[in-house]
């Protein structure tokens, strides 16, 4: 895959001497779903701002597809949509017509036949004569995607689209996300939810304080950081643990009762047959077990401890 | 050059004031027809003729310039400031318009309405009293250089303004007492002369000389000058409107 957005040595400190953004180094893939972690106020919009023209870097330089963001504005902004975080549109107006308004912004002759098409795969049809006042915040946010989409960009950013939507519009904004990225777009959103990161993104950025922590595919990550925990439920609780099992380095949980053990699923051994066959030796007996996987919530959660 | 994108600025404009036609056109036009009513027919059969015009007909291009000076202003600021209000700026800024098409589509679109209020103005003003235009040509160049002046002010105006109080606090404290005092209603010469110089500083004198002279061919101060002032005033608005969107003053960070 070649590269479709490159972020060198931004940064960007605000007049109130913030600093928003240290020295980011991003790469952005054609066609990929990237997604941006990071706490508030971590920089994630100033990010996205500045790549989207809204915002004036400190220094440093980003170009999208070759074309330098500056220089070459038009060439960029056009290859861009943008759906903010705020749900701020044009509320007197109807929602065909702030559609519509949103193309010509972007420098495309009207085109009914594809505004339509947008608002069908939004679900958005049946309210296009309808005044933005009127509709719920879950409509408005998909008339704010529906705005990005209007003049066919081959890049959307979606900062923290599903803020205050219900679990059914997340899902359909996600399928359509989907949609979008088979549709050759790419898409770099941020998000609050870590759930929706590991379900929808091939790559993962960590951003907080202004600095990207960490940048990996999200499978890579899963399986770097990602840890796995055998509980095992005693038949009789221990005191302590013996001295024959002190080289699996376990952890005696909930008042004696669980023996827990963590591994590495992606590693050669996993050590479990070892662990297993000498719990058997030291006679104890167990009436149930469970293993979990670090959710990557977990792993994001360290990881910005860490960075404190 | 984005053309589309200067259009869509353009057409939701309009829009816009299509939607609020009872406020943006029939109220002007009702507040200039009471005028006509009292300082025309009711006061002005009392006042003589001046420079050989009857009052009525007098007051008729400083009224249009009244109402082109406060529209242009008031449609342009609140133009451009309601988007930074509600956020919704993010998109012209994020649209791949140079300053300038940002600026073509609100300025023109406010200059477009201010002028059809003037001509409406016009039309009703000639229910009340007989007028003559002298220099027809002139007078719409007038109409629309001073549209788009005072539209470029008004822009400026939305572009600082931090508040609806601030929007409303230069039309309200700066322009309308400036165009009541800018001869409107009546002639230079009969201020006594001191007035007559410390009115030469107010803009606005000249607009309503040049615009009175295009009607009747009689004007305060000659009609040079005043087209000279027009255009100082003109270029300092244009060097405002680009030093806003060189420095990003109040519209990026």
């Amino acid at each position: 895959m070649s590269q479709i957005i490159s972020i060198k040595g931004l940064s960007k400190t605000y007049k109130s001497g913030f600093e928003a953004l240290k020295t980011i180094d991003l790469d952005i893939e054609k066609g990929e779903i990237f997604a941006l972690l990071g706490p508030n106020g971590a920089g994630k919009t100033t990010l996205i701002s500045i790549i989207c023209g809204i915002v004036t870097p400190s220094s440093g330089s980003v170009t999208v597809d070759g074309y330098d963001i500056i220089r070459d504005y038009r060439a960029t902004r056009s290859m861009i949509g943008l759906v903010p975080q705020e749900l701020t549109a044009e509320m007197f107006e109807t929602v065909w017509a702030t559609v519509s308004h949103s193309r010509g912004l972007f420098g495309k002759w009207p085109d009914p036949a594809y505004v339509e098409k947008v608002l069908k795969d939004l679900a958005l049809w049946d309210k296009k004569d309808s005044k933005l006042i009127t509709l719920s915040g879950g409509m408005k946010r998909r008339v704010l995607i529906a705005k990005a989409l209007a003049h066919e960009p081959s890049i959307l950013f979606l900062d923290e689209p599903t803020a205050g939507v219900d679990v059914e519009l997340r899902n359909d904004m996600w399928e359509l996300v989907r949609r979008l990225r088979n549709s050759g777009v790419t898409i770099i959103l941020t998000t609050h939810y870590i759930q929706e990161a590991e379900d929808m993104a091939d790559r993962i950025g960590v951003i907080n304080n202004g600095e990207l922590i960490l940048v990996e595919d999200k499978r890579e990550l899963m399986r770097k950081l990602g840890k796995k925990q055998l509980t095992l439920q005693l038949h009789d609780a221990l005191d302590a643990i013996p001295a024959s099992l002190a080289n699996h380095h376990l952890v005696l949980a909930n008042d004696g009762s669980e023996l827990v053990y963590t591994y590495d699923s992606q590693g050669p051994r996993t050590g479990i047959t070892h662990l297993l066959t000498d719990l058997a030796e030291a006679g104890i007996r167990f009436k149930d077990l469970d293993t979990s996987q670090s959710s990557l919530e977990e792993i994001f959660v360290g990881l910005v401890r860490r960075d404190r | 050059m984005n053309l589309p994108g200067i259009l869509a600025i353009y057409r939701y404009e309009m829009a816009r004031w299509v939607r609020t036609l009872l406020q943006s056109l029939v109220s002007p036009v009702i507040a200039t027809s009471l005028y006509f009513v009292v300082f025309g027919a009711a006061i002005g059969s009392r006042i003589s003729e001046i420079d050989g015009v009857p009052y009525g007909a007098f007051i008729v291009p400083g009224l249009i310039m009244l109402n082109l000076l406060t529209q242009s202003v008031a449609n342009a600021s609140f133009g451009i400031y309601f988007p930074r209000f509600t956020g919704t700026i993010y998109e012209q800024l994020s649209a791949p318009l140079s300053p300038i098409e940002i600026v073509a589509g609100y300025v023109g679109a406010a200059a477009t309405k201010s002028i059809i209020l003037g001509l409406i103005i016009l039309a009703t003003a000639t229910l009340f009293v007989q007028i003559r235009i002298d220099h027809p040509v002139w007078m719409a160049f007038f109409l629309v250089l001073t549209a788009i002046t005072f539209s470029l002010f008004g822009f400026v105006i939305g572009l600082w303004a931090e508040g609806f109080e601030q929007l409303q606090l230069v039309p309200l404290l700066v322009i309308t007492p400036l165009t009541f005092l800018g001869g409107t209603f009546y002639s230079l010469s009969v201020l006594p002369p001191l007035w007559q110089t410390v009115s030469l500083l107010n803009p606005v004198v000249y607009l309503v000389s040049a615009f009175r002279w295009s009607f009747y061919g009689t004007a305060d101060v000659s009609v040079e000058v005043s087209l000279v002032m027009i255009l100082v005033f003109l270029a300092l608005c244009l060097g405002a409107v680009w030093w806003v969107f060189k420095t990003g003053y109040r519209l990026k960070s």
